[in-house]
């Protein structure tokens, strides 16, 4: 507990989504509209999946894990639902960017929209479920004195920079499959984030819940890069940082022709 | 309020800025040699201020209420174009409003839950007479909507007194009234906020070392704001004033009548602005027909470059009309500042050496900027701070209403260049904000503890 645990924790939970953030959103300000606006739609969801789980508890009198597994599963699908939302309103904003700027193409693509909604899906999300355990951890107490886990601030650290990661692939995954009307893409990212809050069911039992979870991040991540065009080839030549020559022509009727005397 | 600048146009202003989202108002440039658009000394701005009374004691604070009005623009030649470079630009002063926003209310924030002074009870304005400490809930539900319309019509009268003033010309008074209450702000306040900091954080400080300090910070505040001053740093004590203000209102409005208040000034806003009869719409008509601005300060202008657009050597020269106007917008309206305000508001930025100007679309491309009244980011910050002081602990409704806000700014934004009028800045966000409120506290905050308790994860 104190302040290493709460800034090594905000470290590892938000360290990627803060570089991806200050890199690639900060500098355009139609990607932090778009951040923002996706932070707004996952909020939405959210309220609709609290409000069913809320009505449910006290329909049915009390609470228990049957009913946090209904809630939890309505929620995933609410996000999806509401990921498909932002998918419309981003494809129509996308659309009327277009059509507004001089020569008729939108300043920012419908691939970026996807990656910085993604984006911002998973920020607001892993923000909101780690924040409160996060103001916690800069206090002074004990962890697991009942009994739980020692290890819950690291693990919690280690789920949200996945679920963080994560989305953002969903999010590139999703518009990719709505765009090409691909269900099968929709329904392995539905799927997969079915797959990933259910594994955190399995909390404290770590091996099971946080390994096969850092196992799925890092698959949907390759499969997200080859959506986005990406391959080895790609990866080899950002990495060996040559220039290629680019093919360009010269026109030799641009040359001014010496004066002759 | 938020506004936007115009192009300024006469020859003896050397600033320019530009209308962002709203059409474009200045003629056409008849060659890029002449530098400057005509002068279009149209647009009027509308700016409305707005104080509250200091903690006990009698209100020398006044709340004062100007505004000025846009005047719709001018036709022009190459309006398409305009349109489209505006909206281009769009984008960009969306996040120049995004900013001190976030800034604001981060200050606001970390005031909140660091220092208890601002969360604990310690009586009430005298705007609030009715206290909330009942034993019934319908009592106190009375005593806030109470304590309400007090505020309200308070709000209201000092309007209407402001419109008076204003129509009846009596400017010494407003700038007098202006001056008052800035000092208010920027020394009292700012002393007391040092005072329970440095109580928080349990840190010695001598009077004299103190005098010092208060007495830098208010007199560059006071010059920075009335006066000419570095626009970064003028930009950052209009934050600082918003903040204390919120910070003020945060601490003596009793908690439902805060709640009440905060929906109550947005009705109040929208129809301030919209209404034919509303006061600030009649500020804005007397100052479209006499063709002048309104007092200019305490807006916060985020220019974004702006350069001195003239061939001419003497940039300096100032038209008579310009007069260090002070005060106080916090107006709720999206009003074209007009070509004087400008200047004004040009007068707050250290000057750019003057650079010929090459091209018309270079010009065009540089000198754009938003203005936001200070009492949109007072009441954005007290809605935020309020579910920071009030929320259990919990962060996730403070999160919730910063994100609200912002998205409420957004379309307010979008708005502006859809119907290219004046509207209110408070309602969409404040309805945001409240509903986000209301309902993360009360539904959101027992799903996530109970899935945090678990370790599980959506």
């Amino acid at each position: 507990m104190g302040a290493a645990v709460f800034f090594g924790c905000a470290a590892i939970a938000f360290g990627p989504a803060a570089a991806l953030v200050l890199l690639t959103v900060a500098a355009e300000p139609l990607r932090v509209i778009v951040l923002v606006a996706g932070a707004f739609f996952w909020l939405l969801s959210l309220l609709a999946a609290s409000l069913l789980w809320f009505v449910s508890v006290q329909l049915s009198g009390r609470e228990d894990a049957a009913l946090l597994l209904l809630g939890a599963a309505a929620a995933v699908l609410l996000q999806e639902l509401c990921r498909f939302a932002c998918f419309k309103l981003l494809k129509k904003a996308d659309e009327g960017l277009a059509t507004l700027s001089e020569d008729g193409r939108s300043p920012i693509s419908l691939r970026q929209m996807a990656y910085v909604s993604g984006l911002s899906f998973g920020i607001i999300s892993g923000v909101f479920s780690v924040i409160n355990i996060l103001a916690d951890s800069a206090g002074p107490g004990t962890v697991g004195i009942h009994g739980d886990s020692p290890y819950y601030f690291i693990t919690s650290a280690f789920l949200t920079m996945a679920l963080v990661l994560l989305h953002t692939f969903w999010g590139v995954i999703f518009f990719d499959a709505c765009e090409r009307r691909r269900a099968g893409g929709l329904g392995l990212v539905v799927g997969g984030h079915l797959l990933t809050s259910g594994l955190t069911f399995l909390n404290p039992w770590y091996e099971a819940s946080l390994g096969p979870i850092l196992i799925l991040t890092l698959c949907t991540g390759l499969w997200a890069f080859s959506i986005a065009g990406g391959s080895f080839r790609n990866v080899l030549k950002c990495l060996s940082c040559k220039q290629e020559p680019e093919g360009r022509v010269m026109l030799y009727s641009a040359l001014q022709v010496p004066l002759e005397e | 309020m938020i506004t936007f600048m115009n192009n300024s146009d006469s020859e003896e202003e050397p600033c320019n800025e530009r209308t962002s989202l709203m059409s474009a108002e200045s003629p056409p440039v008849p060659s890029y040699q002449d530098g400057l658009r005509a002068s279009e000394a149209e647009e009027a701005q509308a700016h409305r201020k707005r104080r509250a009374g200091s903690s006990r004691g009698p209100n020398n604070l006044a709340g004062g209420e100007m505004s000025g009005s846009g005047v719709p623009v001018r036709e022009r030649a190459l309006e398409n174009e305009e349109e489209e470079l505006t909206l281009k630009y769009g984008a960009k002063h969306v996040i120049m409003l995004f900013v001190p926003v976030t800034l604001c209310m981060i200050v606001v924030v970390a005031t909140i839950k660091s220092v208890r002074f601002y969360t604990e009870k310690n009586g009430q304005l005298i705007y609030t007479p009715f206290s909330e400490d009942t034993p019934s809930v319908g009592q106190r539900l009375l005593n806030s909507v109470l304590n309400t319309i007090i505020m309200i019509s308070v709000i209201i009268v000092m309007t209407v007194f402001l419109v008076l003033l204003y129509k009846y010309r009596c400017y010494k008074f407003i700038h007098g009234w202006l001056i008052l209450s800035s000092l208010m702000l920027l020394f009292l306040f700012t002393y007391i906020y040092l005072g329970e900091v440095l109580k928080t954080y349990n840190v010695a400080m001598d009077y004299p070392t103190l005098f010092i300090v208060i007495w830098n910070f208010g007199a560059v505040g006071m010059i920075c704001i009335h006066w000419k001053g570095p626009l970064q740093l003028q930009q950052a004590y209009l934050i600082m004033i918003s903040a204390l203000m919120a910070l003020v209102f945060i601490k003596y409005l009793p908690e439902w009548s805060a709640w009440v208040i905060l929906g109550a000034i947005s009705i109040y806003d929208l129809m301030a602005v919209l209404c034919p009869k509303g006061p600030l719409r009649m500020l804005v008509e007397t100052a479209q027909e006499r063709n002048e601005p309104i007092f200019p300060a305490l807006i916060y202008s985020s220019a974004m470059m702006w350069t001195v657009g003239m061939a001419k050597p003497d940039t300096a020269a100032r038209g008579p009309s310009q007069q260090t106007w002070d005060a106080a917008e916090d107006g709720r309206e999206h009003l074209r500042s007009p070509s004087h305000a400008e200047s004004q508001m040009s007068e707050a930025r250290s000057p750019v050496p003057t650079r010929p100007i090459t091209s018309l679309e270079e010009l065009e491309e540089e000198e754009r900027g938003v203005k936001l009244g200070l009492g949109d980011f007072i009441f954005y910050s007290v809605l935020v701070g309020k579910a920071a002081a009030t929320a259990s602990g919990d962060w996730n409704t403070t999160l919730a209403c910063f994100v609200a806000i912002l998205i409420g700014l957004c379309l307010t934004l979008l708005l502006l260049a859809v119907f290219k009028k004046a509207l209110p800045a408070l309602p969409i966000s404040i309805t945001f904000g409240l509903i986000f409120y209301f309902s993360t506290d009360n539904l959101v905050r027992p799903f996530m503890d109970t899935l945090a308790s678990h370790q599980l994860y959506i």
